[in-house]
């Protein structure tokens, strides 16, 4: 479980940091998915996670959102450690599969999770401007009463999106939302997370394999094999590279670490 | 897109019961099934078929028709309800809504007692349908009261999503979920006394039978065919039911896991 997180030496400001991370690790059945990791996300930004397929993006998200079982090491999400009861309204999650009732509506499933989250017949007006507002912000709003099941893939992944969107939340922990969907959507979205992150000072945690959305996050997180590669700005890790793209950047410090290791193991 | 701002929500903590969020599950459950209306069909038909059907197969000796038909009410709820929770329940736990559900501020506790009351709610009509069917048209002969048979049948259903949600636990598909019931059903069915009277089994089974939650069931609907009067074996007979169904859905509860590997 969670330790050391109430040790006062620790150095992150909860002001600054959304999310902060010491010897992350995870394991999963024989498996060590995340090994030893250490980072920090800042509030208020947008931080891309980027890595290959499998390199452990989604335990990373998982063991943040606090549904990742087996987790050791340090781990404070928004002032409290992953998996408190007080972040379950606080952190908007989005899996990469499409987490909704495919026999609803779109407006039926968001009328249910907003009632989870804002519970009472007090509450009704404002879980309907709520709901409204987060079909609105995922371009839905015409597909409202459409059963979910009936929707193409990117539309369904869409109303997952707009689930999370719904509680204003403080921290958005998204699983590759852009994956499948057409170009336009794609910037669309993208400008969608930059005006959450602008207007409602929300922290986003966007995960892609997609290199080339690395550009539209302010930092990022290079992951593979459960490590973190680097942690920086696109461009900071571009001129630190001496390469054109995030991509190329990528490919050099996977280079730079196999070579690494390799002198390890002929030094032994 | 548009990013118009709605007022911040202030969030209501979750409490280890809230009835507010119990009453939205159940009604998004049953919203679900509203629109599956062939699964709300069956659901309500294929009891009342089967009655009908049981009243002609013993057409000559309707004392038979008695006895196996007042059992059946109780045991008709019971197998429906424990089908169509476990699936339900088990598609919760595949579609990666119950991860999302537990991320968020939800009792497992509301969770649970959101899908006993919707299908409490289809086990009240169903078993309503078959009681009234069996009593008014198949002329099964009662000497108790008519809803001391349905209060049993609404007992059994909720014992039957109780076993349902437990099970789903265990199960990773649909296939499985579904074996579940022979495995689960089956052996209480062929020792609850439906087929012969639980003390004519051997020793073994009848001690077996003994701890079985169906055989209470049966017992009681047999309990309101020969009394008018509620009896105290009746009493006992529901209180067993009942205690069995609310120990199971805790199970059910415990199964629930916010965190997985």
């Amino acid at each position: 479980m969670m330790n050391n997180v109430d040790d006062p030496s620790r150095p992150p400001d909860p002001h600054t940091h959304a999310v902060h991370a010491e010897g992350l690790t995870a394991v999963r059945g024989p498996r060590t998915v995340l090994h030893g990791l250490d980072f920090t996300v800042p509030r208020g930004r947008i931080t891309g996670l980027l890595g290959p397929s499998g390199c452990g993006k989604s335990t990373l998200m998982r063991a943040i959102v606090g549904t990742q079982a087996h987790v050791s090491g340090a781990l404070e999400v928004l002032g409290h450690p992953a998996g408190h009861p007080a972040l379950r309204t606080r952190i908007g999650y989005v899996t990469q599969h499409p987490s909704v009732y495919d026999d609803l509506t779109v407006r039926q499933n968001l009328d249910y999770f907003a009632a989870i989250l804002d519970p009472g017949h007090a509450a009704a007006e404002r879980r309907h401007d709520n709901v409204t507002r987060a079909i609105a912000d995922v371009d839905l709003t015409s597909h409202a009463d459409a059963l979910a099941g009936n929707l193409s893939g990117g539309q369904r992944s869409r109303v997952s999106l707009a689930v999370a969107l719904l509680g204003t939340p403080e921290l958005l922990v998204l699983d590759e939302p852009t994956v499948g969907l057409d170009p336009v959507l794609r910037r669309d979205l993208w400008h969608l997370f930059h005006d959450i992150a602008a207007t409602r000072g929300t922290t986003l945690l966007v995960s892609s394999h997609v290199m080339d959305e690395a550009e539209r996050c302010h930092r990022l997180l290079l992951m593979r094999d459960g490590r973190i590669l680097a942690e920086d700005t696109p461009q900071a890790l571009r001129s630190r590279t001496g390469t054109e793209t995030v991509e190329a950047a990528f490919l050099h410090l996977v280079d730079e670490a196999v070579a690494a290791g390799r002198a390890k193991e002929t030094a032994r | 897109m548009t990013t118009t701002h709605a007022p911040v929500a202030a969030h209501a903590p979750a409490r280890a019961l809230s009835a507010s969020r119990t009453t939205a599950t159940a009604a998004r459950v049953l919203r679900q099934l509203r629109h599956d209306p062939r699964t709300i069909a069956l659901l309500m038909l294929v009891p009342c078929v089967m009655l009908v059907l049981l009243r002609y197969v013993f057409d000559s000796s309707p004392r038979t028709f008695d006895n196996i038909g007042a059992s059946l009410l109780g045991i008709f709820p019971l197998i429906t309800m424990f089908l169509v929770t476990s699936i339900a329940t088990l598609r919760e736990r595949t579609s990666g809504t119950l991860e999302r559900l537990l991320a968020m501020p939800l009792g497992k506790g509301d969770l649970i007692a959101g899908y006993a009351l919707a299908f409490g709610v289809l086990a009240i009509i169903q078993s309503a349908l078959a009681t009234g069917l069996a009593l008014w048209v198949l002329g099964l002969k009662v000497t108790g009261s008519a809803w001391l048979l349905l209060l049993v049948a609404l007992l059994d259903a909720l014992l039957g999503t109780a076993l349902g949600l437990f099970v789903s636990a265990f199960a990773a598909s649909e296939f499985q979920a579904v074996q579940f019931m022979p495995a689960v059903i089956f052996p209480q069915l062929l020792l609850c006394g439906l087929f012969t009277p639980r003390s004519r089994m051997h020793p073994v089974l009848e001690a077996i039978s003994d701890v079985l939650p169906m055989s209470y069931a049966v017992d009681g609907m047999n309990e309101v065919m020969r009394h008018t009067d509620v009896t105290a074996t009746f009493v006992r007979d529901v209180l067993i039911v009942a205690g069995c169904a609310l120990l199971v859905l805790g199970l059910g509860a415990a199964t629930l896991r916010r965190r997985t590997a």
